[in-house]
């Protein structure tokens, strides 16, 4: 029955929702489950912090390999659940937004989750140019062709590319290094991102399949 | 003194790299650690020397802005913010562009968000823009902030038929019924436009697939500039123009300096942070082709 109940539901759910988006007198239950959905994820949330606390306050305990980090995570944690719980310096009523400017949530967010944020994924500037020096080499055709591609994709994002070839004259404007760039996007880019696409469209299909006709039961959890 | 200071930082970066194309010629590889010196000289300088470049509008930009200035006054446009604070300095500066200048037409516009951290960006961009630079402006009448709304891609399934089912207040706590903005919209489909702005998921895509097509609404979209390759197969039929990264928040705000004088005032952060990003390609190029010249010598002494 554990296994049985869950995989009915599925069914049942999966078959109604493809009938709705075909049969218009059904089309309402589509809205209606999408309704739930968003209250039950909501439980998420508890769940996923519930689980954070969980795990760190258990390393903590063990005082397992870095367990000072997660000292900072459980107090950055519980100083920003009680800012927005309570809206301390929130300037408006108990109606109004968690983080509304001059609270304190609205304070740390920009003060300190912003830049701290911004920083590490500026980090990948350092770690892409790094990566480049070394991937970038014409050590066959392929990766010549590679090469060519982010040389005038690369120039192209910059006012240089513009300068370079602002003599190129508009009879054969393609040859300008923004223009080859917009080319590149636009067409091998584009029959790439296509192809991957429709390949990720047909397995969503496969997979709901499977899903629904109780082929796939991992979501079950065990190895059945 | 800004001129000299970008004049000896250009040296010392081009001194550095002949210096290292140099001894690439002898074979020798450049260590991790002088790529990440160079890239953050040529990063910091020209923030603290400020160089600003002419930016154009490429056809791609050129989609959403001449879209939103050719509507006429009154429509009714969707701005949904996507995103989180490593995305927002690409971003944000779209956002607020985007806005200044469908509030400047006159356009009536909603600010959603389906991303948590989405709301208090938008927060940033009510404070920094809408308020100081339309003072004038209603909330609830011109503009308004429905917030965040968790649920992903079942939120714009229920939006796309129903706005209000799925936002009954704004992020005020005051009813969308008692907004005079909200008179006319029910639904997704009673935009003239929605821009979505982010990058990850829910983002941009996902306002395409989910509402863009079923409700025959315009989408343009603003995103972070690794995103935007795969973005190009809706492009131009479902989404009718693209901000690509910083050079594409340039480029608008470029436009958008030309064509309203009102902008020209206004700080245009994407404009300048095309200095460093042009500063770091050139020197990224500049390794490419160290590396290449490195590897070739090594191999011809191999081959020897």
């Amino acid at each position: 029955m554990r296994q049985q109940i869950p995989l009915l539901i599925t069914f049942i759910v999966g078959t109604l929702l493809i009938v709705s988006v075909f049969i218009p007198p059904f089309g309402d239950l589509e809205t209606t489950f999408n309704i739930w959905f968003d209250i039950i994820a909501v439980f998420a949330f508890f769940l996923g912090g519930g689980n954070l606390l969980r795990v760190h306050i258990n390393k903590l305990r063990k005082r397992k390999r870095d367990w000072g980090f997660s000292i900072v995570t459980i107090v950055g944690f519980l100083v920003m659940l009680i800012a927005g719980l309570f809206k301390i310096g929130n300037p408006g009523d108990i109606a109004s937004a968690v983080d509304a400017p001059g609270s304190l949530f609205y304070d740390i967010f920009n003060s300190v989750q912003y830049p701290l944020s911004a920083t590490m994924y500026s980090l990948l500037a350092f770690f892409v140019a790094s990566a480049s020096y070394r991937a970038f080499r014409a050590k066959n055709r392929e990766a010549t062709l590679l090469l060519i591609a982010a040389f005038i994709i690369l120039l192209g994002r910059t006012p240089f590319g513009v300068m370079l070839t602002y003599w190129v004259p508009d009879s054969t404007s393609l040859l300008q290094i923004p223009n080859l760039a917009i080319w590149i996007m636009n067409s091998p880019n584009l029959a790439g991102q296509r192809a991957i696409m429709i390949g990720i469209g047909l397995g969503v299909i496969s997979m709901s399949l499977r899903l629904i006709l109780g082929i796939e039961r991992s979501y079950l959890g065990g190895d059945k | 003194m800004a001129y000299l200071g970008v004049i000896i930082s250009m040296l010392v970066i081009f001194g550095g790299l002949a210096w290292l194309l140099f001894r690439s010629i002898k074979g020798r590889e450049v260590e991790r650690r002088v790529i990440f010196v160079f890239i953050f000289v040529a990063v910091a300088a020209p923030i603290l020397f400020p160089i600003t470049f002419e930016e154009h509008a490429s056809p791609v930009v050129k989609g959403l802005f001449d879209h939103i200035d050719t509507l006429p006054p009154g429509s009714r446009v969707l701005i949904s913010f996507d995103y989180d604070p490593a995305m927002a300095p690409e971003v944000q500066p779209m956002a607020n562009a985007i806005s200044f200048h469908c509030l400047d037409r006159g356009h009536k516009v909603v600010f959603m968000s389906l991303w948590a951290t989405g709301q208090t960006l938008l927060f940033n961009t009510l404070e920094d823009v809408i308020r100081p630079e339309f003072p004038d402006l209603i909330d609830g009448v011109d503009f308004i902030s429905t917030g965040y709304k968790a649920g992903n891609e079942g939120v714009l399934n229920v939006i796309v038929s129903d706005f209000k089912k799925m936002f009954p207040t704004d992020v005020n706590g005051v009813p969308l019924d008692s907004a005079v903005i909200f008179d006319e919209i029910n639904s997704c489909a009673d935009f003239d436009l929605i821009v979505a702005l982010g990058g990850g998921r829910p983002g941009p895509k996902e306002w395409v697939l989910f509402v863009g097509d079923p409700a025959d609404v315009p989408i343009g979209v603003g995103v972070a500039a690794v995103v935007a390759p795969q973005l190009y197969p809706y492009y131009p039929r479902q989404i009718i123009g693209m901000l690509g990264g910083v050079k594409g928040a340039a480029e608008y705000e470029s436009e958008l300096a030309h064509r309203h004088e009102r902008f020209k005032n206004m700080a245009q952060p994407g404009l300048k942070m095309m200095g460093p990003q042009t500063l770091a390609h050139i020197v990224i190029i500049c390794f490419i082709v160290i590396g290449n010249v490195a590897f070739f010598r090594s191999r011809r002494r191999e081959g020897r």
